[in-house]
């Protein structure tokens, strides 16, 4: 009551107060978010001649990305979404089933005041320049690269490995790195919700370690591999850097298709078109992969 | 013994997330051309090649204008909007939030593009200023990630104490709520800054004729001559980013310690 009191002999109702606050930002995010996102829309339905930008309505752009080849192939840029997609996916698996153990290790066998410790030392090579990370990971798994004289030096293998560098297994090892953190913070955070004590009361009704992991522990981490999944899976399909220095002409994906078309094709409106599909596509498999995950797990928020 | 197991994992997996950092100060000091091992010899000579690049020099001058600029913009954008989320109910404040927040999960990509249509169909000159523009909207919603639970850890009967000793709203604000959170705001200004600093796609799209420091890295990359002086030039950079963070994590928990609540770790 004495809030309400205290509110109202301001002159402003709790409502007012807390819209007006978060307004600035809001409108931030109006003007500079919803906005460019609504006139991306509108570009990928327009064409452009070299640099002036026909406004009248079009679908040339969409037909164009679906049309398929001559010889009957599907459309390079279909390839390249699907690509994208299988190369996202793979990322996502490996990242989310190396991170998992890493955070239940944190979470179960640091001792709590260790923890805070363990997290900063797994996000600080996250906040080291992105570029030059992914640089040195082409050449941690170049020809004559650290891996490959390693395992020579040490008699492992006798010619170079060639499989690890230029294609989507590169792509997929340098991304698993670089999302490492975004899939262990959310899984960290869900298992150190789990309560204790029902563990304890799991194996005092006769689970083995194994049981109790799968029918206790688990299922209460699902709604934290849920986002960490979401987390890893939608930037990294967006991802540019990564495919263009490690990729080669095997792995390249979506976004480089996306930046050719914007600054260097002068096509704007075909690279809207292209960035519309992605960004409906990962929409479309996000919503597919929550409403799968509630459907079986059984109502997890 | 109990984690075992685990223990190796966990200690193989800081390898994996170390390995590429661990790499750069050894290429850095080696006294080759080659970035390959074996290693040659000690050299600090790639260090004093970074002095004789004016290039280098403007962009790093840029990156630190834009990456200042972005990180007061967006903590004070940040400090709007989790105050308003940690403190009042109002309609609509889920979507709200989430809106705010779309761009931590959006690829970089999509929000580079998204500017750079609207900048062209404005016809408006690109420049610093858009670069700005582009790193507040993902600067923000990690400076809202971090002061939200610096507000929320706040205890609220302090700012009513003050009210009811006749402080008017604006004086409590600067007068016991700031202060409390302060530790937030600074923890929030460091990550931005971070942010900003490296940031890559958002500033390869949107910056004009001055390049920010990773795209002028990015153009380098190229030429493998140039390629132990980025060693260098990254050696720098991580030391400082480091740096950088290790003080944004003690302010973080100083402000955790000061607000009495209990340690959950981490940024995110």
């Amino acid at each position: 009551m004495s809030r309400r009191q205290r509110s109202g002999r301001l002159g402003r109702s709790e409502a007012a107060s807390g819209l007006l606050l978060v307004s600035p930002t809001a409108l931030y995010a109006l003007l500079l978010l919803a906005a460019p996102l609504a006139t991306i829309l509108a570009f990928s339905f327009w064409s452009q001649d070299y640099l002036t930008i026909d406004r009248s309505f079009t679908l040339k752009n969409y037909q164009e990305a679906f049309a398929s080849q001559a010889n009957g192939d599907m459309s390079l840029y279909l390839e390249l979404m699907f690509r994208s997609l299988r190369i996202s996916g793979a990322v996502t698996v490996a990242t989310v089933l190396l991170a998992f153990p890493m955070a239940y290790f944190v979470s179960f066998h640091v001792a709590p005041s260790r923890k805070s410790m363990w997290i900063f030392l797994i996000t600080i090579p996250f906040w080291t320049s992105y570029l030059i990370r992914v640089f040195l990971w082409k050449v941690i798994l170049g020809y004559n690269g650290v891996f490959n004289t390693t395992l020579q030096g040490v008699g492992i293998i006798d010619e170079p490995l060639t499989f690890i560098l230029y294609n989507a297994n590169a792509v997929v090892i340098t991304l698993a790195h670089a999302y490492a953190p975004f899939a262990i913070l959310p899984i960290f955070v869900a298992l150190e919700k789990i309560d204790r004590s029902l563990l304890e009361a799991s194996r005092d009704l006769g689970e083995n370690h194994i049981t109790t992991f799968l029918r206790v522990t688990l299922p209460l981490a699902m709604p934290g591999v849920v986002a960490a999944v979401l987390i890893v899976f939608i930037p990294t399909i967006g991802d540019y850097v990564t495919p263009r220095l490690v990729g080669g002409p095997g792995g390249q994906m979506i976004a480089n298709m996306i930046q050719t078309q914007f600054l260097k094709l002068n096509n704007a409106p075909m690279g809207a078109a292209l960035a519309v599909l992605a960004m409906l596509m990962v929409g479309a498999i996000s919503v597919i992969f929550v409403m799968l995950n509630r459907r079986f797990l059984g109502g997890q928020k | 013994m109990k984690g075992g197991g685990l223990r190796i994992y966990a200690v193989l997996y800081l390898v994996f997330l170390y390995a590429p950092i661990v790499l750069l100060p050894i290429f850095a000091f080696n006294d080759s051309t080659i970035i390959a091992f074996p290693l040659s010899g000690f050299t600090t000579k790639w260090f004093g090649e970074l002095a004789d690049i004016p290039a280098l020099h403007g962009a790093v001058l840029n990156s630190l204008m834009i990456a200042i600029t972005t990180s007061l913009l967006a903590t004070t954008l940040g400090i709007c909007a989790s105050r308003a989320s940690a403190r009042y109910a109002f309609p609509g404040k889920k979507p709200i939030m989430g809106f705010i927040m779309l761009p931590l999960v959006l690829p970089e990509i999509i929000v580079a593009v998204a500017l750079l249509v609207v900048l062209l169909a404005l016809g408006l000159p690109l420049g610093a200023w858009t670069v700005i523009l582009g790193h507040v909207l993902i600067c923000t919603p990690f400076s809202i990630a971090i002061l939200t639970s610096a507000f929320a850890n706040m205890d609220r009967s302090l700012e009513e104490a003050a009210v009811d000793l006749g402080e008017t709203p604006w004086s409590t604000f600067r007068l016991i709520t700031l202060p409390l959170v302060m530790p937030g705001i600074i923890s929030s200004l460091l990550i931005s800054f971070t942010i900003s600093l490296d940031e890559f796609i958002i500033a390869f799209f949107l910056t004009g004729t001055e390049p920010t420091l990773p795209v002028y890295l990015w153009s380098q990359l190229r030429f493998p001559q140039k390629i132990p002086a980025v060693m260098a030039l990254g050696t720098i950079l991580v030391a400082l980013s480091v740096l950088l963070l290790t003080i944004a994590e003690y302010y973080r928990r100083r402000g955790v310690a000061r607000a009495g609540g209990k340690d959950t770790g981490g940024f995110l």
